[in-house]
């Protein structure tokens, strides 16, 4: 099996050049009901945002009515804002997913030059069980978690959110699959130059695996920035918790779901991913797909 | 002021040194709260608190906002288990028996001398103490605790040719008004439903709002016994079902709680059955005039009550419990009850509460308050039982199954009735 | 202790140590716990052998969600990964408002699920809700989607495809962008048709894309139940529960550790069931190198 990134290096100039450029192959229908599907599928697809930006931006009474005359409102952001403090959540979020992220790399690096390079007893069944981690994800074992996280002290911190994730069977197999791509001859250059094994892994493999490294992370970032059941169990307290826990408890109330204030809520705290992604969408998909991931 | 034997072998030294009240020996207490009412209801109670603390320079209190009433419960004991609980907490009254089984609450009787205990506990509406005491104690101090009513739209009423002043008070009233609120355009599709009775997720409350009338109590006193296939259980699950199946009166399938109040709202929905606590939201957001009223009768009016009690954490130390135990005698005294009234609409718990000069000129304003305090003479306690959670959840399946129209009545019930033993059977010796 | 032996297990600690604690202890744990009672109050637990398995095998709940659970992971899984393939090859190439494009299918990567399950329930609400009101254009009937057993599933499969195929199209299209587009046309020039073209060169070249993307969509199939808990609660009557969220149900909501620890066992033997199949079948057919 494998994930590992293309070994054949041409395909990283070619990848640059638009795959679209056949004009004539596909017929002028096609291409007039294919632009249409995408922009219906983006559509369907952008309308949960667009909705939460119409009921933020409209009073309530126009939660369920779409009308273009329905005057527009500010006034829902500062209500939001003002019923939690979602600065700190937003706060929280950010450092639980990029200390999760940050660790993730460092140990699953170490850990995946380790079987894809060095030979020693027990490889195959400690890979193995790397590879049950893959499945078995954390998540899964609340209660026992819980438990450990009392044992701890830990409960009701950040990084009691974090510390079951900061080892990933993923990561470890992804990055495995992509050193044992690069050739050996580079160790042995390196190796003869005197670079001793941590700096073998930090020159030479930990480059070549750069977009193994950003692949894995938008996973990461993705999972634990949506992540909540784990956080709700383990967080008590607004110094700990996270968007997702912070959203949810906001969103809870019996007298019934306030559309306006909580979209204005999701908003303010998806903006700043999502402008960056408007922003930055051409280099950030470029830079992933001229590294040719997989 | 006069301490129990109990409390004066623990927490005599304690108290000493509290009397004595230094800030530097200030006590730190920290409570965890839901908000089942809106944004509004969370800055009441922190200003509450801190108002408080203001007045208690030895006291040093954090409130912390949990969320919902089941996730509350679930944080608190979470939290229990692991030996981290707060001093205090709101929640639901019908947790009462969990928490006791749970072992981790201390009733309040310890805390204060028999004179004040009779008075504070015996203040309150004996509706709501149904689910705060169990074998003699006083578990849970009634807080903000509420009741389902009807509310109904009074343009709605006059388009359909009723009095809008005049809303239904009788099951077969209900029926008869909901058949001429329901308006059907020219393709046979409804366009506004008569009545609507939320049945998603947590049907078994509101459910009780027919069961009670009907004249079953859907669980025994000690909290071990449930008669869920009682026959007054099952026509009143029949009579719900009917609404929409036979009568044609409200939407099929379960309705989700959280949109009822946009429902009614948006003319979707003519009458409504809701808790007292969405009064405050509905009186800003309704774009009509609106009335409050009892839940209609069958053998007479009834309701059960809902809402969060006040619980007293065991592991704490003696002179946290004295001081949680003054901060609610405070917090659910006559003015502070007042404020939380009419920021959130729920139920001032006490005769007292409703005598203040505030909750007074705040009933000429908002006459609907009242009728929650009036139905309260019909009210019973809501399903409270051991291994609460399980044994709701076993009757929300069922009633979700007859909504949905998965299951009949009886044979719905009865199944949950053998479940519900199932589970409760351990607690039965 | 030889040298390569010393370095390779001083490489592995902070990963083994990481792992053992938080998965491979915990499920041993787990696996043990599930032969004893719950201790409750003041009976503390105690060793009940199967018992809880048997009580499982004849808990109705435990049949349904597992009955969900894989109707829902075969919508879910085919469908987000077939749609995210869809959605790179309308997005790669030259296209109408591209950008605009790309990031309407990002959005569900950035909204978390917990918040964007309440804008599902204004879509889902019967009446005036959105797609009733769109409906009520075409005189289509009032759909109760969430209040309805026949539905409330395929409502929840619905917001997760929704979910899902946005984030696993960004790999899709990474991994398009890295096929020759000499291949293709070497193979239009023989003359085979788009579809051909399709199946024969691209799909074979992205297969390792879809490997790495359906294990992701398989662990999200029985991990990711967020809209369960916002907009169904696993009603009515079970018919939207998937297994993990009645685990959390039986553990945090009705205290019954020792039986959720039963129910986790089961997960986990699903689970690396899965692994095992996945890696061993799906490994054949993945373009060697």
């Amino acid at each position: 099996m494998t994930f590992a990134a293309p070994a054949s290096a041409p395909t990283s100039a070619t990848a640059a050049a638009p795959v679209s450029a056949t004009p004539g192959v596909w017929p002028r229908l096609d291409r007039v009901l294919m632009s249409a599907g995408a922009w219906m599928l983006g559509l369907l697809w952008i309308a949960p945002l667009l909705y939460a930006a119409w009921t933020a931006f409209h009073p309530s009474a126009y939660e369920t009515r779409f009308d273009l005359l329905a005057p527009l409102s500010l006034e829902n952001f500062p209500l939001a804002w003002k019923q939690a403090p979602f600065a700190r959540y937003f706060l929280n979020t950010v450092i639980l997913v990029t200390s999760i992220l940050s660790v993730q790399l460092v140990v699953g690096t170490l850990a995946a030059f380790a079987f894809a390079r060095l030979r020693f007893a027990g490889r195959g069944i400690l890979f193995g069980l790397v590879l049950v981690q893959m499945m078995v994800m954390p998540d899964i074992l609340l209660v026992e978690n819980y438990r450990t996280m009392r044992m701890l002290g830990l409960v009701d911190t950040i990084a009691a959110i974090g510390l079951p994730y900061m080892a990933s069977g993923f990561g470890i197999f992804l990055l495995r699959q992509t050193f044992m791509t690069i050739p050996r001859e580079l160790d042995e250059a390196a190796r003869i130059e005197g670079v001793s094994l941590l700096g073998l892994i930090w020159r030479v493999y930990v480059p070549l695996a750069k977009p193994t490294y950003l692949a894995f992370g938008l996973v990461s970032v993705s999972a634990h920035w949506n992540d909540f059941i784990w956080p709700l169990i383990v967080t008590n307290s607004v110094s700990s918790r996270p968007l997702t826990v912070g959203l949810s408890i906001f969103a809870s109330p019996d007298s019934g779901v306030q559309w306006s204030v909580i979209n204005a809520a999701t908003l303010m705290t998806s903006a700043p991913l999502l402008i960056g992604f408007l922003l930055f969408q051409r280099q950030f998909v470029q830079s992933f797909m001229r590294a040719g991931i997989k | 002021m006069k301490f129990t034997s109990l409390s004066k072998m623990i927490g005599g030294a304690a108290v000493l040194a509290a009397t004595a009240a230094t800030p530097a020996l200030a006590v730190d207490l920290q409570f965890y709260f839901p908000v089942a009412v809106g944004g509004s209801a969370a800055q009441t109670i922190e200003s509450l608190t801190k108002t408080y603390e203001a007045a208690h320079p030895d006291v040093h209190i954090k409130p912390v906002y949990t969320g919902s009433y089941t996730e509350t419960v679930a944080k608190a004991i979470t939290a229990a288990r692991g030996g981290n609980p707060p001093q205090l907490a709101v929640i639901g009254a019908a947790e009462m028996f969990n928490l006791i089984d749970e072992n981790i609450v201390v009733p309040f009787d310890g805390y204060v001398s028999k004179q004040e205990a009779k008075a504070w506990f015996g203040g309150f509406y004996p509706a709501f103490m149904a689910n705060s005491q169990a074998f003699g104690k006083t578990w849970g101090i009634p807080f903000q605790r509420s009741t389902p009513v009807m509310y109904w739209n009074k343009d709605a009423f006059k388009k359909a040719g009723l009095d809008p002043n005049q809303p239904p008070k009788t099951w077969g009233e209900l029926v008869t008004d909901a058949q001429k609120l329901t308006v059907r355009n020219a393709d046979g599709k409804v366009t506004q439903w008569g009545v609507r009775i939320p049945t998603a997720g947590f049907p078994y409350w509101l459910y009780q709002g027919l069961a009670i009338p009907a004249g079953v109590t859907l669980a025994s006193k000690d909290g071990t016994q449930v008669n869920f296939d009682s026959p007054a259980a099952v026509k009143a699950a029949q009579f719900m079902l009917d609404l929409t199946t036979r009568y044609k009166v409200m939407e099929p399938g379960t309705l989700d709680w959280g949109t009822t109040p946009k429902a009614f709202f948006t003319g979707n929905a003519a009458i409504i059955w809701t808790t007292t606590g969405n009064l405050t939201n509905i009186t800003k957001n309704a774009p009509f005039p609106f009335g409050v009223g009892f839940l209609p009768a069958d053998k007479h009016f009834g309701a059960p009550t809902g809402g969060g009690n006040w619980y007293l954490f065991k592991k704490s130390t003696a002179e946290q419990k004295q001081a949680a135990v003054k901060f609610v005698q405070w917090m659910t005294a006559p003015t502070q009850a007042a404020k939380w009234t009419m920021a959130t609409g729920y139920v001032a718990p006490r005769p007292a509460d409703w005598d203040t000069p505030a909750l007074k000129a705040y009933v000429k304003k908002v006459p609907g308050a009242l009728v929650a305090r009036e139905q309260l003479k019909y009210a019973g306690p809501e399903l409270t039982v051991y291994q609460n959670a399980r044994v709701t959840q076993i009757l929300n399946n069922a009633l979700e199954a007859i909504m949905s129209g998965q299951k009949q009545p009886a044979p719905a019930l009865k199944q949950a009735q053998a479940q519900a033993d199932a589970v409760l059977r351990p607690y039965q010796q | 202790m030889r040298r390569e032996t010393l370095h390779a297990w001083l490489l592995l600690l902070p990963a083994a140590v990481l792992l053992a604690s938080f998965t491979h202890i915990p499920a041993i744990e787990t696996v043990v716990n599930s032969f004893f009672s719950t201790a409750r109050g003041m009976r503390p637990s105690h060793f009940v052998g199967l018992g809880n398995y048997r009580n499982l095998i004849a808990d109705p709940t435990f049949w349904q969600a597992m009955r969900n659970n894989l109707l829902y992971a075969a919508i879910t899984i085919p469908l987000s990964m077939g749609i995210a393939l869809a959605m790179a090859l309308l997005v790669r190439g030259r296209i109408g408002g591209r950008g605009f494009l790309r990031m309407a299918f990002f959005t569900p990567t950035v909204l978390p699920l917990i918040a964007v399950a309440n804008i599902w329930i204004f879509f889902y609400t019967p009446g005036f809700g959105l797609l009733n009101q769109i409906g009520a254009l075409f005189g289509l009937p009032n759909m109760n989607f969430l209040g309805q057993g026949a539905t409330a599933l395929y409502a929840v499969a619905a917001v997760s495809v929704w979910k899902e195929a946005g984030f696993f199209m960004i790999f899709y299209l990474a991994a398009l962008q890295t096929i020759p587009p000499s291949l293709i046309e070497a193979a239009r020039l023989e003359g085979a048709s788009s579809w051909h073209v399709f199946r024969r060169v691209t799909l074979p070249l992205i297969m390792p894309t879809t490997l790495f993307i359906s294990v992701n969509a398989v662990i999200n199939a029985f991990r990711l139940v967020d809209q369960v808990f916002v907009m169904t609660q696993g009603g009515p009557d079970n018919a939207s529960t998937l297994l993990f969220y009645y685990i959390y149900q039986v553990g945090f909501q009705f205290w019954d550790t020792a039986y959720a620890a039963t129910l986790t066992v089961v997960m986990l033997a699903i689970l690396v069931a899965i692994a095992i199949g996945q890696f061993f079948l799906l490994d054949r057919k993945v373009h060697y190198r």
